[in-house]
C-alpha cells in the first residue's frame, strides 16, 4: 500500500523538530529513513505509526487519510529496536497477540502464527519465552509479530542495531527477503548507510528535520547533490580536498589536476575524491607519502598526505607492499571527480 | 585458609550482639509451654496451661481468640488488598502518564511517607466519629490504608519505571487500548512488586497497634495487638506465660509468612525501588 506523508511539520514544544516533509513510498517498496542521530528519523517513524502526534501535515495509507487516527487502528507493523517482545509470553502467544486482540478464535490465530513463524523461520521455538532466545531470533519473532495481522506499512526502526556483525549480515538479507516475499511496503530507519544501500530500493537521506536526497542507493552513490551526502555515503569515507578551478584544478603546492570534462565552475570549489578512484591503477599525478595503512584482509586502506597538505584515502587490493613513509605518486578517476561550491552544493 | 577462620572476630563480634535478641525469642518459646519457676533461670515442667486462651475465653469479659484473629486477618487483607489494587494504577500513573503536578505529587508522597501518622490521630478521630466510623474494622481499614498508600504508590512507581516503553509501543502497535496494555503487558511485568507489596502491607495490617487501640477500642473489634495489650493491661497480677502463649500465636502466621515469601520480600528492598 502506498504511503504518503505531506508537508508532515512535529514540534516538541517550541523546537521544531520536522518541518513541511514530504515523502511517498510507493506500494511494495523499501525505503530507508538515513541519517546521523538526531536528523528526525525516528521522529517520522513515530509519526508515521501513530505513537506521536502529527503537529502539521496529512498521512496518508493508500486512500486513506490516518493523520488522526489513533496508533491501534492504523495497520502498522513495527519492529523496535530492542525488538520490545513480551518477556512474559510465549514465542506462540508474542507472536499471536495482535490476533487475540482481535478477538479471534484460537485455531485461526494458531493457524496465523504457524504461518509467520514458517515465514520467520522460527517453527521450532514456539514454546520458548523471549530469554530463551538468541538475538536473531527474537528479531524474528519481533518481525513475525509484526507481521501477523497484514499490516499496510512495515516500519523498522534501528532493527540490526543490537546483533553481533555476523547475524547484522544473516538478518540483513533475511529482512529483505521477507518483505519481497510478502510484497509489504516497509520503511527501514537507520543510521548505517551500509544497511540501507543494501537493504532498500530508495534512500532518504535526512539532516536536520529535512530530507537532502531521495534516490536509488547506486544514484545516491554516484550522483549525490550535496557534500553532506557524498560524505554521508560510502565506507571508507569520501576524501574532501579544497581546490582552485581554472584551466586545470590546482589543489596548491604546484599540485594540479585536470579539468572533469562536465565542470563548468570556476574559482574556489572542494573536490570530494572516493578512495576507490585514487591510486597507481589511475596512472600518477598527486605527490605525497603514506601515513596509515589498514590491513582489512582483501583490501588496504591507506592514508596520503599530499605535498600540499591535505589527506586522501585510496583503496587498494592487498599486497601492494607499502610502508609507512613511502613516497607514493597516484593517479585520480578525474571524470569521477565530484564538485562542489564552497557551501557544499554539488556542481 | 578459609572464608570462615578468616571472618572470626566478626562472627564472634555479630554473635556477642545478637545474643540477647536470640535468648529473648528462646525465652519467648520456652516460657510459653513451661511452669513459672521463680527465682530459676531455668524453666520449670512441660505445660501447656498458657495455650488455654485457644479453647476458653479467658475471662468472661473478653471476646473469643479466634474472633479477634478473624478481624485482625480480615483488616490485614482487606488493607493490604486496597493498598495494592491503589497503588498499582496509582504508580502507573505517576510513572507513565504526563499530567499536570506530576514532580510535586511526587514530592508529596514522600513527604506523607515520612509524615508521623500519630500527630494526625485527633484529626483522623474527628473525621471517624463524624462520618460514623469510630470504633468500626472498616474506619481503621481506611485509615490504614490511607497512611500506607504513600509507601505503596512510590514502590509500585519504581516498578514500573523499570518496564521499557517499547513494551507498551508494540502493544499499542499490536491494537490493543491503553488498559489493555496495562492489564495484559504491563502488570506481568511489575508482579514481583505487587506480591511484594501484597505481603509487605498485610504484614503491617497485621502488627498495627496504635490504629485500633485509638479508633476502635470496643471489645467487638479488637484485634490481637490491642487483644494483647489489654491481657497485660487489666489484670492485677499479670500472667506473663500467658502473655508470652499469645505472642507466640500472634507471631506464628507473620514468621511462616517470612519463610515462605522470602524472595518476593528481597524484591522490594533490592532491585524494585529505583524510583
Amino acid at each position: 500500500m502506498e504511503l504518503k506523508l505531506t508537508e508532515f511539520t512535529k514540534r516538541f514544544g517550541a523546537v521544531t523538530v520536522i518541518e513541511d516533509m514530504n515523502l511517498t513510498v510507493k506500494s511494495g517498496e523499501m525505503i530507508a529513513l538515513l541519517g546521523p542521530s538526531g536528523c528526525g528519523k525516528s521522529t517520522t517513524l513515530f509519526a508515521i505509526c501513530g505513537i506521536h502526534k502529527m503537529s502539521g501535515g496529512t498521512l496518508h495509507f493508500g486512500e486513506r487519510n490516518v493523520t488522526s487516527v489513533p496508533a491501534q487502528q492504523r495497520s502498522v507493523g513495527v519492529v523496535f529496536q530492542n525488538y520490545a517482545l513480551y518477556p512474559h509470553m510465549t514465542v506462540e502467544q508474542n507472536i499471536g497477540f495482535p490476533l487475540k486482540v482481535q478477538k479471534l478464535p484460537k485455531s485461526a490465530i494458531k493457524s496465523e502464527v504457524a504461518r509467520l513463524a514458517n515465514l520467520v523461520q522460527i517453527g521450532e521455538l514456539l514454546d520458548r519465552r523471549p530469554a530463551q532466545l538468541s538475538g536473531g531470533q527474537q528479531q524474528r519473532v519481533a518481525l513475525a509479530r509484526a507481521m501477523i495481522r497484514k499490516p499496510d506499512v512495515l516500519l523498522l526502526d534501528e532493527p540490526l542495531a543490537n546483533l553481533d556483525a555476523k547475524l547484522r549480515l544473516e538478518m540483513r538479507s533475511e529482512i529483505r527477503r521477507i518483505q519481497r516475499e510478502t510484497g509489504i511496503t516497509a520503511i527501514l530507519v537507520t543510521h548505517d548507510q551500509v544497511e540501507a544501500m543494501s537493504m532498500c530500493d530508495r534512500i532518504a537521506l535526512m539532516k536536520e528535520g529535512k530530507i537532502v536526497q531521495l534516490d536509488k542507493p547506486e544514484q545516491m552513490y554516484a550522483n549525490p547533490r550535496s557534500q553532506f551526502v557524498a560524505g554521508f555515503l560510502g565506507n571508507p569515507p569520501i576524501s574532501f580536498l579544497p581546490a582552485s578551478a581554472g584551466e586545470r584544478l590546482d589543489l596548491g603546492a604546484s599540485q594540479t589536476l585536470a579539468r572533469p570534462s562536465t565542470l563548468d565552475a570556476k574559482g574556489d570549489i572542494v573536490i570530494g575524491i572516493r578512495p576507490e578512484h585514487f591510486g597507481p591503477q589511475h596512472g600518477t599525478g598527486l605527490e605525497g607519502e603514506v601515513i596509515f595503512v589498514e590491513p582489512q584482509g582483501r583490501e588496504e586502506l591507506i592514508d596520503v598526505r599530499l605535498d600540499n597538505g591535505g589527506a586522501i584515502r585510496a583503496i587498494l587490493p592487498s599486497g601492494e607492499q607499502l610502508t609507512v613513509g613511502q613516497r607514493v605518486n597516484w593517479g585520480v578517476a578525474i571524470d569521477r571527480i565530484l564538485a562542489f561550491s564552497a557551501d557544499g552544493i554539488r556542481l | 585458609m578459609n572464608a570462615n577462620s578468616r571472618v572470626w572476630h566478626l562472627v564472634l563480634i555479630l554473635t556477642i550482639f545478637s545474643a540477647p535478641l536470640l535468648i529473648m525469642y528462646v525465652f519467648q518459646v520456652i516460657d510459653s509451654v513451661a511452669q513459672r519457676n521463680p527465682g530459676s533461670l531455668w524453666p520449670g515442667e512441660l505445660d501447656l496451661s498458657n495455650w488455654r486462651f485457644l479453647w476458653e475465653k479467658i475471662d468472661a469479659g473478653r471476646p473469643s481468640i479466634w474472633v479477634v484473629t478473624f478481624n485482625t486477618f480480615i483488616f490485614a487483607t482487606t488493607t493490604a488488598l486496597a493498598v495494592t489494587t491503589l497503588s498499582a494504577t496509582a504508580g502507573y500513573a505517576l510513572s507513565r502518564l504526563n499530567m499536570p503536578g506530576r514532580p510535586y505529587f511526587l514530592g508529596g508522597l514522600i513527604i506523607l511517607h515520612a509524615f508521623p501518622t500519630i500527630t494526625l490521630i485527633i484529626a483522623i478521630f474527628i473525621i471517624l466519629q463524624f462520618m460514623g466510623l469510630f470504633d468500626s474494622l472498616l474506619g481503621i481499614i481506611f485509615v490504614k490504608a490511607a497512611l500506607e498508600l504513600p509507601f505503596g504508590v512510590w514502590i509500585m512507581k519504581g516498578f514500573y519505571d523499570t518496564v521499557p516503553w517499547e513494551i507498551e509501543m508494540a502493544g499499542v502497535q499490536d491494537g490493543a487500548s491503553r488498559a489493555r496494555v496495562w492489564w495484559s503487558l504491563v502488570l506481568p511485568q511489575v508482579k514481583p512488586g505487587l506480591a511484594a507489596l501484597l505481603i509487605i502491607s498485610f504484614l503491617s495490617g497485621w502488627s498495627e497497634f496504635i490504629l485500633p487501640l485509638v479508633l476502635a477500642p470496643g471489645s467487638s473489634t479488637q484485634v490481637l495487638a490491642t487483644y494483647m495489650n489489654a491481657v497485660i493491661q487489666d489484670d492485677a497480677t499479670a500472667d506473663f506465660g500467658l502473655f508470652k502463649a499469645i505472642g507466640m500465636f500472634y507471631s506464628i502466621p507473620v514468621i511462616v509468612i517470612y519463610l515462605l515469601f522470602q524472595k518476593q520480600l528481597m524484591n522490594i528492598y533490592g532491585g524494585g525501588t529505583k524510583g
